[in-house]
């Protein structure tokens, strides 16, 4: 309650408000318990947990084999990273090795998908703050890719495209052939982006110096991925806990520069997605051309047992560090599996950036941290 | 550092603090005493040459055989680049342990995680609630003698098999 706001003499008072679990603006189901002054908010308390399917103890219950589908659904935005972590987990446990086609296929796989599920990212992006059309010019590039990975692994949403030791099919040169297309039809779409929303004065006052998240507060709440290095910390795991084949590859890692406003604002992270979308590319064309002959999976047991004892795997996921705990006790189930994933913490750091903000900056937020209702709850 | 230098930096900051080294496993990772766990928490973070700014993870593995819940961390740093693995074991039937959320603010929802999901009690927590599930839920899901309710506001958790018996 404040009183005598505007020096009037007026009493006033909070006003709550109630955002979401349906929500445009929340790109799944999450509610916000929002206090306001006004249009300036006191408080916003985050409320997660309406997509919570237990993902984590369904993994008790399955085969080692039999628990990646499920791992689809911890993120259907960025699937192929979800499997990614588990595989490499449980290869980490039982000592396999994957060839190294099978290596580049999942590269491949992966980086596809992480323009595509930045493409959403941005496109939302655009939809949140009020610019319709930025995101059908960026669902109409994902369609492509869609269309690219039923090719690839016959799904379109939820791939199942890895197994532990490799992958399901192996990329046919027809594919790298259309994939090939695909970039180079898709490379100069990014400064359509750009056009339309990067550069658009409109877009970018509703951004600059919103909603700040210093350095010492993104490593406080443990940002990762994009939101981190717009918070101007240069890290990726691809390239600071190399993993898979991106030693190999030669990429750069977008950081934030604060070029329209403050480090570590809402344009930030934006403008980070769409620096990565060119890297992704970048990293796309050369595993296309160093593609190794081989097999592509390696022989695996059936009923897989990894020795007993714990690992935990981190990969670069399209919303960051993607961390998968892995606990076996020698049997034919997994002990413990958790996962750990970027938007749980960038939901939880919303609680400390949004008093003093406006409403509508609020959408700014939530668009800007690429927070996904999925992964936040598992 | 390697994982014994870590180790004994911390019991030279807290005596005592830390114990049960293993540095055979695949992530290094040694225990600390429940009751000292903030301290060398703290000194983990504080420490110029351990430097662990980052909370990468906080969660629980149920051990019903030892009868406890161990809460495991893992600690990262950016610069210098390494990780630790921490774990406190608290008593599967009273789990009870020091909050952590004043050394790294993101413990706050981890640890709400793992109190909705295996129950335990973070003391000094500044808003301990449920998180995933609904507060009126019943039991510790992720406990391995879960059982789950066989309704909840009237809905059963049970469901018709997908395929009817005689058509598998």
């Amino acid at each position: 309650m404040s009183e005598d706001a505007a020096g009037t003499g007026l009493h006033t008072e909070d006003m709550t408000l109630n955002v979401g679990p349906q929500h445009p603006s929340t790109h799944g189901v999450l509610r916000f318990v929002v206090k306001t002054d006004g249009e300036v908010i006191n408080e916003a308390i985050p409320d997660v947990g309406y997509l919570h399917r237990s993902i984590e103890k369904i993994g008790e219950k399955c085969t080692w084999h039999g628990y990646v589908p499920y791992t689809d659904r911890a993120d259907y935005l960025a699937a192929m990273f979800a499997n990614q972590g588990f595989c490499m987990a449980a290869e980490r446990l039982g000592e396999v090795e994957v060839p190294p086609r099978g290596e580049y296929c999942r590269v491949i796989a992966c980086e596809l998908n992480r323009v595509a599920s930045h493409l959403i990212a941005v496109g939302t992006f655009g939809q949140d703050i009020g610019a319709i059309t930025p995101f059908l010019h960026a669902l109409r590039e994902r369609e492509s890719i869609n269309d690219l990975m039923e090719e690839i692994c016959g799904a379109r949403l939820t791939y199942n495209y890895l197994r532990i030791g490799g992958v399901g099919y192996d990329i046919k040169p027809e594919t790298c052939a259309r994939i090939t297309a695909f970039l180079d039809h898709f490379e100069p779409i990014v400064d359509e982006y750009n056009r339309l929303l990067s550069y658009n004065k409109i877009f970018i006052e509703r951004l600059a110096n919103v909603a700040v998240i210093s350095k010492e507060d993104a490593l406080q709440y443990n940002l990762v991925g994009p939101n981190l290095r717009a918070s101007g910390v240069q890290w990726d795991i691809r390239r600071d806990i190399p993993y898979s084949v991106y030693p190999e590859l030669d990429f750069e890692v977008p950081v934030g520069r604060g070029e329209r406003g403050t480090l570590g604002d809402s344009y930030d992270r934006y403008y980070v997605r769409i620096r990565e979308l060119m890297e992704s590319c970048k990293i796309l064309r050369q595993c296309l051309d160093k593609m190794p002959d081989g097999p592509a999976v390696a022989k695996v047991a059936r009923k897989f047992k990894p020795p007993a004892g714990e690992t935990y795997v981190r990969i670069e996921a399209p919303r960051g560090d993607m961390g998968y705990y892995v606990v076996s006790d020698g049997s034919e189930y997994p002990y413990r599996v958790r996962i750990r994933t970027g938007s749980f913490t960038a939901m939880s750091i919303i609680d400390k950036i949004s008093p003093g903000i406006m409403v509508a900056d609020l959408i700014a937020l939530i668009a800007s941290l690429d927070v996904d209702a999925p992964e936040i709850d598992r | 550092m390697t994982a014994k230098e870590i180790f004994e930096r911390v019991n030279e900051l807290c005596p005592g603090a830390a114990t049960d080294l293993d540095e055979g496993c695949l992530d290094p990772f040694f225990k600390v005493d429940a009751a000292n766990l903030k301290e060398a928490c703290l000194a983990l973070r504080d420490d110029g040459a351990l430097k662990f700014s980052v909370l990468s993870d906080l969660t629980a593995v149920d051990l019903p055989t030892e009868n406890v819940i161990q809460i495991v961390y893992h600690l990262f740093s950016y610069e210098p680049q390494q990780q630790i693995v921490i774990k406190a074991d608290v008593d599967r039937d009273a789990p009870r342990i020091a909050t952590v959320e004043d050394v790294w603010k993101v413990a706050n929802w981890f640890e709400r995680e793992v109190f909705d999901l295996f129950g335990v009690l973070f003391e000094g927590h500044s808003d301990l609630r449920r998180i995933l599930l609904p507060e009126d839920w019943v039991g510790y899901p992720l406990r391995k003698d879960f059982v789950e309710q066989e309704e909840y506001d009237g809905i059963s958790t049970e469901r018709e098999p997908l395929v009817p018996e005689n058509m598998r």
